[in-house]
Formats: structure tokens, C-alpha cells, sequence
């Protein structure tokens, strides 16, 4: 990381109890991946090789399995579907929760404590709780078996703590600046606009990109919002699908495989903002 | 990279003074924070309020709500073994992830500390279970805990061992929580471990090195320095501990739909059970509230008393 700090005077104790670290970690390491690999090797064999072996390494490797599930016309269709929420849940919140956050921490009006009271105690409680209460909600806007029920649900409830994520950053940037835009003629959304927006770049993007995460995998709100087939995302294709070719368990094993691999693709390529994201709302809260 | 964030939201709002001369209309300022209050007091604050309204009545979701049955929907939750067994549980998670997973979690930070080599490729590796989704993480466990050798790789190891038979591990009444509780933390220890290495990064190498010139010795170090400036990330992680094992619901609805017997249930599949298969949707409405004003009472308790000198903060 950024910072990293020797200690001169901890040498004695850095040669054995290093190994033991070592060890324990590496442990650790294989706990967490042992699932993992299993699912990844029963993916690669036949319905028959994950009877007679389960537990052995794909040889030869059966690629005809995801070819099968990329074959799939609804496989296409719920990573589409998948996307599409995402994309919207994300700008949705980045956009609409920069703007609070700039009036939060850039100006002062009367019933500003009341407003950002209001808008931060959704990081009292999580979706699980309310799911029921907003599920009626949409039936009775009609957003049943609409991406945007699913949008809309997950942009509110994670404008709290984006929005706390955002406050923070946009108080650190100094006044001076404001100042100077004012003075040079800046209006208040030029000023929000072309300043201090592309000057909380790193704080957008970690909020982007831990509410894609959180979208991607949501799937309780897709669970009660979409019933059919056609407008599944990937989660609840996920579930379905094991439900419906329970038997056949290398080809969910592909499946779950498959559905894994842009999270995990986006995790390594965004593993920074993802946790930059995280440890800032989580110290703020 | 977290340092510099965490450490610029810990500056919290102190212009508001100086900005008060450029402030802007209230026009602009009603633009600004109009799509906030819309989309939350619609997706957020109304349903709830409006499920107050009907937890009071015993609805089945079709045509209005007229069958007002005041709080007979709560006394019945109160009442109901089934309710009372998945609010236990729901604490039994809140025990185990703070006697256990957290402590777990903190060593493991600990170890990693700030300057193992190393320590990159063990966070990434760690922390990967969160990324992936409740649902792979429930199938992929599920498949672990297959009780046929063939089929689930645990009992596959354990009838390795002479004269040990396969244990049927979520079909189990006295196995089945020990389970999850494992599947809670292989997903999650990663999070707190993640918020522990922020926090140990915030803190000032001097610190210690002062500790240790005045000779302090190891343990010392950890419980009169490291820990008590670890003291803001603990709280939080125990908050957000607590509030996300009270909750959970897709890894438990997905491995064992709360079964057998109950045993598993807990509080949110309880409510998803009687809401979207019994189609009580009035008893469901309650349930929420109930698990609603639980996670609201332990938010407000827990902030009121968790409130300590930020060490940090006087340095």
C-alpha cells in the first residue's frame, strides 16, 4: 500500500515467528480458495466424472460444459439484464448522491441538520428488513416485473451511506478554491460541475464501483421484483438454475462458474476503489 | 489510498462558516436535493410508514386492506415458538461473529499488519469472498456439505478418518447453524479484516516506536497501543456485525429455507416465509416492523454508548 514502515528495533522477532505467520495465513489462503477450486474443477467434467471423481483435477478438461451455458439465449439475457440494473443503479447513485453531498458539505440552509438526518438513517437498517414494505410499494406503482423497481430500490437504499462517503470528501476540498471560482465568475453548478467533481474522481469512482458490486450481486430485490423469466438477472437466473438442473451438477457448476467471473474480473481490476470505498464509509458510519 | 479517504471524511464539515457567503439560493439548493428525497422517502421511509398501517390488519395482499385486527399481528409474532426460535438464532450469529469471526478477523489483520511481504496478494485472496455474490457462495457450500462422500467434499475428507461416518450437515437440527455460522464467516471475515488493515494503517508507526523505545514489549504493545487505537474500526465492525448476522437472509433461504424443523430459521426468512409464500402479508408487514425496531434499538443503544475519545482524533 501507499505507506509502509520498517521497524528497525523489531528485527529479533522477524525469522520465526514469520514462518508461523506464514503458515497460519497460508492456511487461511487455502481454506478460502478449497471451495472455490472444487467448484471450478467440477465445472470442467462430465456429468459422470463428478460421480466417479469428484474431487480430482479436470483432466482432460471438459469445455463443452460452458459452451453449453454460452450457448444458453438466457444466459445472454440475464447477464443483459444484470448490466442494465447495474449500469442504472450506479449512475443513479453516483449522480444523485454527489449532488446531496455537495449541498451537505458546501451550504448551509435552514432544516440542513433535519434533511441530512433523514437521508442518513437509511444506514440503520438494510434492505432485508424492509424488503416486504417495499415490495408493496412498487406493486402498488406498478414496478413489478420492471428493472426499475430494481433500480430505483437499489439506488435508495444505498444513498445514506454513499452520500456520508461523499460529504466527507467534498468538505476536504478548501474553501480557497470555492473562492477563487466564485470570484472568476463560477456559478454554484459550474463551481459543483467543473471543479469539485472532477476533483473527487477517486471518491466517485469508489462509490461506483462498490455499488456495482452491491448490484451485481443483489439478489433479493430482484427475488421479489421480477417473476419473469425473461427479466431475471444473473443472480436469480443463478438460483433458478440450480433449482431447475439440480442433477446435472457439473453444468451448474458452470454456471455458478460463469456468473462468478465478471465479479471476480471486476474485483481485480477495481480491488483499489472497492476497498478505498468500503474502509471509508465503514469508518465513517 | 483508503488512508487518504477515510482521513479527509474525518475532517468532517468545518467550512460551512466561510462558506455561508457564497451560499446558494434555495432554488438551487431544493434542485440539488430534490432526487435524494424523492427516490429515498418513496423506496425508503414511505413503505415503512405505510407498513405500519398494515401490520395492524390481517391482509392477504388482495383488494384493500379491511380486516383490522389491531395488534393481534404482533402479539402472535411474540407468541409464535417458531418467531422466538429465529430471533435466538439471529443473536446466536451476533454471538459467534463476536466471540469468533471478529476476533479471528483481527488476528489474521494482525499478522498481515502493515509490512508483511506479501500482504497485498493475502488481502486480495481474503477479502475475495465478499465480491462474490450470497447466491454462488450459498450453492458452492451447499455442494460442500453434501452429506453423500461422493458428492460433498467434506464428508468426503471425513470419512477418510477410520470408523467416522458422513454427517448429513444442514439436514442436521443440532449441526445445521455451526454450518452457516462457517459459510457466514468464509464470506465475510474478509470485510472486518479489510476495515482492521485500514485502521492499522491509520495508525502512526511513531506511536509505536515510542512504545517500544520506553520498552514495551510485544503484548504490551498490542493491548495499550494498537488495540485502543484500533478502537474506532472494532466498534464499527462490531456494528456492522451485529446489524448483518440479524439480518441475514439469502445464504440461510437459499442453503436450508430455515429448515429442519425450524432449526435455522432466522427472522428474515421468517418474515420472506408468511410475506411471499403464505401470502400473510399483514403478519408479514409486522415481522419487518419487528425486526425493523430491533435493528433501530441496537443502532441507537449501541451509538450512544460505543461513543469514545477518538484517540486519533487528539493527535
Amino acid at each position: 500500500m501507499a505507506t509502509t514502515y520498517t521497524h528497525p528495533s523489531s528485527t529479533w522477532r522477524k525469522n520465526l515467528p514469520r514462518f508461523w505467520q506464514y503458515f497460519i495465513l497460508s492456511v487461511c489462503v487455502v481454506l478460502i480458495v478449497v471451495p472455490l477450486v472444487i467448484l471450478i474443477f467440477g465445472s470442467l467434467k462430465t456429468r459422470g466424472e463428478m460421480y466417479s471423481r469428484p474431487y480430482t483435477l479436470p483432466i482432460p478438461p471438459r469445455w463443452e460444459n460452458y459452451g453449453k451455458i454460452l450457448g444458453m439465449a438466457s444466459f445472454w439475457t440475464m447477464l443483459r439484464n444484470s448490466f442494465l440494473v447495474m449500469l442504472g443503479a450506479t449512475s443513479g447513485v453516483v449522480l444523485i448522491c454527489s449532488l446531496a453531498a455537495f449541498v451537505f458539505a458546501r451550504t448551509d440552509f435552514r432544516g440542513k441538520g433535519l434533511a441530512f438526518n433523514l437521508l442518513t438513517v437509511g444506514i440503520m437498517f438494510p434492505i432485508n428488513v424492509a424488503i416486504l414494505p417495499v415490495y408493496l410499494v412498487l406493486r402498488q406503482m406498478g414496478l413489478i416485473n420492471n428493472l426499475w423497481g430494481i433500480i430505483l430500490v437499489q439506488v435508495a437504499f444505498q444513498l445514506s451511506g454513499n452520500i456520508l462517503i461523499l460529504r466527507g470528501f467534498f468538505a476536504a476540498v478548501p474553501v480557497e478554491l470555492q473562492d477563487a471560482a466564485y470570484i472568476d465568475g463560477c456559478t454554484a453548478f459550474d463551481f459543483f460541475w467543473r471543479i469539485l467533481l472532477p476533483l473527487a474522481r477517486p471518491a466517485l469512482s469508489a462509490v461506483a464501483a462498490l455499488t456495482m458490486v452491491v448490484s451485481w450481486n443483489d439478489l433479493l430485490v430482484p427475488l421479489v421484483v421480477i417473476d419473469k423469466d425473461v427479466l431475471w438477472t444473473l443472480p436469480l437466473g443463478t438460483m433458478q438454475f440450480q433449482g431447475q438442473y439440480g442433477m446435472d451438477l457439473n453444468l451448474v457448476a458452470a454456471f455458478v462458474t460463469l456468473s462468478a467471473v465478471p465479479a471476480v474480473l471486476f474485483y481485480i481490476f477495481a480491488e483499489r476503489q472497492i476497498v478505498s470505498g468500503l474502509t471509508a464509509g465503514a469508518l465513517k458510519g | 489510498m483508503q488512508t487518504t479517504l477515510a482521513g479527509h471524511s474525518a475532517l468532517g464539515a468545518q467550512p460551512q462558516t466561510r462558506s455561508r457567503r457564497h451560499a446558494l439560493d434555495n432554488l438551487t439548493i431544493a434542485l440539488f436535493l430534490a432526487p435524494a428525497l424523492v427516490v429515498f422517502l418513496t423506496f425508503v421511509i414511505y413503505p415503512i410508514v405505510r407498513s405500519v398501517y398494515y401490520s395492524l390488519f390481517n391482509w392477504k395482499g388482495f383488494g384493500p386492506a379491511v380486516d383490522f385486527v389491531g395488534l393481534h399481528n404482533y402479539v402472535g409474532i411474540l407468541s409464535d415458538e417458531v418467531f422466538l426460535k429465529a430471533a435466538g438464532n439471529g443473536f446466536l450469529i451476533v454471538a459467534l461473529s463476536l466471540t469468533l469471526q471478529l476476533p479471528l478477523s483481527l488476528a489474521l489483520a494482525l499478522m498481515v499488519g502493515r509490512d508483511l511481504p506479501g500482504r497485498a496478494f493475502f488481502r486480495t485472496i481474503f477479502f475475495m469472498p465478499y465480491v462474490i455474490s450470497e447466491v454462488i457462495t450459498a450453492i458452492t457450500w451447499l455442494g460442500l456439505y453434501n452429506p453423500d462422500p461422493d458428492r460433498g467434499f467434506i464428508n468426503a475428507l471425513l470419512v477418510l478418518i477410520p470408523g467416522v461416518k458422513a454427517v448429513s450437515w444442514l439436514g442436521n437440527t443440532s449441526t445445521v447453524m455451526a454450518c452457516l455460522f462457517v459459510v457466514l464467516t468464509w464470506k465475510y471475515f474478509g470485510l472486518h479484516m479489510l476495515l482492521y488493515l485500514a485502521g492499522l494503517q491509520n495508525i502512526p508507526a511513531e506511536i509505536e516506536e515510542a512504545a517500544r523505545i520506553d520498552g514495551a514489549n510485544r503484548r504490551q504493545l498490542l493491548t495499550y497501543i494498537t488495540l485502543p487505537l484500533l478502537g474506532g474500526t472494532i466498534r464499527t465492525t462490531v456494528y456492522l456485525s451485529v446489524v448483518g448476522s440479524l439480518q441475514q437472509f439469502i445464504l440461510v433461504w437459499i442453503m436450508t429455507k430455515g429448515g429442519p424443523v425450524n432449526a435455522s430459521e432466522m427472522m428474515a426468512t421468517y418474515m420472506y416465509r408468511f410475506a411471499f409464500v403464505r401470502f400473510s402479508l399483514g403478519y408479514g408487514c409486522a415481522v419487518a416492523l419487528v425486526m425493523f425496531l430491533i435493528c433501530l434499538a441496537f443502532s441507537l443503544v449501541y451509538q450512544r454508548l460505543a461513543r469514545q475519545p477518538d484517540y486519533l482524533g487528539a493527535i
